[in-house]
């Protein structure tokens, strides 16, 4: 089930945070209700951490990840970087990369599978893409729009686009990312990547969202019957498998 | 672009615009800038607000204007474009939308309030255009316009008035002066018009219109006036002055026909024409005619009023004489379109057929013995004219005992007396001035007007400016034609126009044919 919340006031809820099946970063706010917010849903299931990425609060769009690793910019203090490495679990990688595009949240949208890159991106930023999250890249626009992370919000069930994508371009995205795919609105507006932050049995959303988007959000991804408790249970039995 | 396309061979994918629900609502709507359908927005923004809904405006009952503040009013149609137009110009703040349609909506016109249904477009939300009619209200007051509670005030109110005289004893000028006004309609916007001893007075609401008409006479007649104004009231506050103006018109008191002996100072001026001529034509100049040299000179208003001699002899005092014998013409000229003969004439007078006279004449053309001919009779008549006097005095062999004027075609119209004419004239809505004693005589008037149209008949030149129209009783006679060798003259049929008639059976065409001239 979706829930609605705020980051001071903003309703941008994927730029102040990132949210995966492993782990989950927000940013760090004057009052604690943001975070309570998540951790009310997530406690004891994955990690929360508060961070900052060289200084600025808008994580969710400067850093992408999954599961399997986390890419961060060139801008991340060492600091910084050693706070996420020790908080992470220790199969997330943690990767600094050095890319003029360095929004990299704004030019990535990625599940564990499959991740869409911006079409600017260098050859070498995409290898390395595919290497630390372990996915396959593929380079797209969305909707003729070119960064794909702010337009486009992906889970491993499903997926929301921009609301003026073409018939035939949805078609062809949901083939190449192997998931259902919807285009609607959250938040009332057209930048959905920006305004949701979601995971395969959860998704956050801003306060501006209405009641019919929010039932759009749980039927593409699926959230009412999902469970976090069963996702977890193949995680920690992959955890225990290392540890013995 | 897609011409390029399939210039260059490049396969260009069909992109069909997918639906998305609407955000508040969940219908399934293309996807706009607001993500919102229709409904949905319209409830959220409403582009009227801040608008006018409803507004007074005056209307004047009289004239059927209203009024645009401060001053002007507009003359409008019930449910007219023009009312449409002052309509929407008198809403506020409409310049903050776009306006794209307008139009009336039904009201029965006794409840006093016009509807108007406006359309107007205006950009909300991230770059929506929304299109959203509403209805204006306007209420109707009745307030009567300026002009129109003056004249309810005082009906026979005037500011300008031209009195228009001249110093002779028949009302010839007047009648022909009658028939042009009509036919250009010069005096269509006088209030009153009264007819008076030697002239006839114009009033006039705006001095503007009696400045027109004043305009207008001087192309017709030569005039000389003056203008005054009389205080009627003041308005200390705003230093406005409310004046009446008068007009005093003169018009020249030469006419067609009649004999002047010139001043020497302007017989000289004029290369020593003959100080005795006859008028042949007035218009805006005068046209005199020497008898025995036919030369012609032209003295226009300036010229004339500079010296203001008067006619020695007028047409009142033109005498019947037989004409005998015509010899040849010694000298034929034309004369601004009119030709003239100069010949010796054998003739006496219808009440003393005894005594010969052998005269020039001008009209050797015209005249042929056993004609009649009426002129002026110098040799018995006691002329009261100084520069008569003076000629008489300094000219060795003495004045011409007679001078001819016109050829007389009185005998021809007995045939035709009693029968009516073919055409009939128009006449001016005049009233008549009772109330100075004057001393109008309706028979005279009937005999003079009489002449007139004689006159109109006899010269086709004074007809080129007048509308004559034909006279639905006139019936060609058939005999007529066929016992004379020559008829009187008369106006011929061509140049008539047909009054036009409008009824509820048939309507006749105004069948303007050619005119002559």
């Amino acid at each position: 089930m979706a829930t609605r919340l705020q980051f001071e006031n903003n309703v941008e809820v994927g730029v102040f945070s990132k949210l995966t099946n492993a782990y989950c970063l927000v940013a760090i706010g004057d009052s604690e209700n943001f975070y309570s917010a998540f951790q009310s849903e997530l406690a004891g299931v994955i990690p929360i951490v508060k961070t900052d990425i060289g200084g600025i609060r808008s994580i969710g769009s400067l850093c992408a990840g999954n599961k399997n690793g986390l890419l961060v910019p060139h801008t991340t203090t060492d600091q910084e970087l050693q706070h996420l490495r020790n908080s992470l679990p220790d199969q997330v990688v943690v990767q600094r990369i050095d890319e003029r595009l360095s929004a990299l949240g704004n030019c990535i949208a990625c599940n564990d599978h499959v991740a869409l890159a911006h079409p600017d991106l260098e050859k070498e930023t995409e290898e390395i893409i595919a290497d630390v999250l372990g996915v396959e890249v593929f380079r797209q626009t969305i909707a003729e729009k070119i960064l794909v992370g702010s337009y486009c919000a992906l889970s491993n069930r499903g997926g929301i686009v921009h609301p003026h994508t073409s018939v035939e371009d949805l078609n062809e995205l949901s083939t190449l990312l192997q998931v259902p795919l919807v285009a609607g609105t959250v938040n009332r507006s057209d930048v959905v990547g920006a305004g949701i932050a979601v995971n395969d049995w959860t998704a956050f959303c801003g306060s501006d969202t209405t009641a019919t988007e929010l039932s759009v959000i749980d039927s593409i991804f699926k959230l009412r019957q999902a469970q976090p408790s069963s996702i977890v249970d193949e995680m920690r039995k992959s955890l225990i498998d290392t540890y013995v | 672009m897609s011409a390029m396309d399939q210039d260059t061979g490049m396969f260009k994918v069909q992109q069909t615009i997918g639906s998305v629900l609407c955000c508040k609502c969940g219908v399934p709507m293309p996807p706009n800038a607001a993500n919102m359908c229709v409904n949905c927005l319209r409830s959220e923004v409403d582009i009227t607000e801040g608008l006018q809904k409803s507004i007074q405006i005056f209307y004047c009952p009289e004239c059927g204007c209203y009024l645009q503040p401060p001053k002007t009013w507009i003359k409008a149609q019930w449910e007219s474009k023009e009312l449409l137009t002052f309509c929407i110009k008198r809403l506020k703040n409409l310049n903050k939308v776009k306006l794209k349609n307008a139009e009336f909506v039904w009201t029965e016109p006794h409840s006093k309030r016009i509807k108007v249904k406006l359309t107007v477009q205006a950009e909300v939300l991230n770059g929506a255009v929304l299109e959203q009619s509403y209805p204006v209200e306007y209420t109707v007051r009745d307030n009567l316009c300026e002009s129109c509670s003056r004249f309810q005030a005082n009906p026979d109110q005037w500011v300008a008035s031209v009195q228009l005289r001249q110093h002779v004893s028949h009302r010839r000028t007047f009648f022909y002066l009658e028939q042009l006004i009509l036919r250009h309609d010069a005096a269509s916007r006088a209030i009153r018009i009264q007819q008076v001893d030697q002239g006839i007075d114009f009033f006039f609401g705006n001095k503007s219109h009696a400045n027109s008409f004043i305009e207008f006479l001087r192309k017709v007649v030569p005039i000389e006036y003056r203008q005054d104004q009389q205080l009627v009231s003041h308005d200390v506050k705003s230093s406005l002055y409310n004046y009446k103006y008068t007009y005093s018109v003169k018009i020249c008191p030469i006419c067609r026909e009649d004999l002047i002996c010139l001043p020497s100072k302007v017989a000289s001026g004029l290369g020593n024409l003959g100080p005795l001529v006859v008028c042949t034509k007035v218009s805006d100049n005068i046209t005199i005619l020497d008898p025995r040299t036919l030369r012609c000179a032209f003295l226009d208003a300036r010229q004339y009023f500079r010296s203001g001699f008067r006619s020695a002899l007028t047409s009142r005092q033109l005498v019947k004489y037989f004409v005998f014998d015509v010899e040849a013409p010694v000298g034929e000229a034309t004369v601004g379109g009119q030709k003239y003969a100069l010949s010796y004439v054998q003739i006496a007078r219808e009440s003393d057929i005894g005594k010969m006279f052998y005269v020039q004449t001008h009209l050797g053309h015209i005249l042929k013995s056993g004609d009649q001919a009426l002129g002026y009779d110098i040799y018995s008549a006691n002329v009261n004219d100084d520069e008569m006097e003076k000629y008489r005095l300094s000219v060795k062999n003495g004045l011409p005992e007679a001078i001819l004027i016109k050829k007389c075609y009185d005998e021809q119209r007995e045939r035709k007396k009693g029968k009516p004419r073919a055409f009939t004239t128009k006449k001016l809505p005049m009233e008549m001035d009772e109330s100075r004693g004057a001393r109008v005589d309706p028979e005279k008037m009937e005999n003079e007007y009489e002449e007139f149209l004689r006159d109109l008949e006899e010269n086709p030149e004074l007809r080129f400016n007048i509308s004559l129209y034909k006279n639905k009783d006139y019936q060609e006679s058939e005999t007529a034609s066929m016992t004379d060798g020559e008829g009187a003259p008369t106006v011929p049929i061509e140049e008539l126009l047909a009054e036009l008639e409008l009824s509820e059976e048939e309507e006749e065409g105004n069948d303007e044919e050619d005119m002559d001239e």
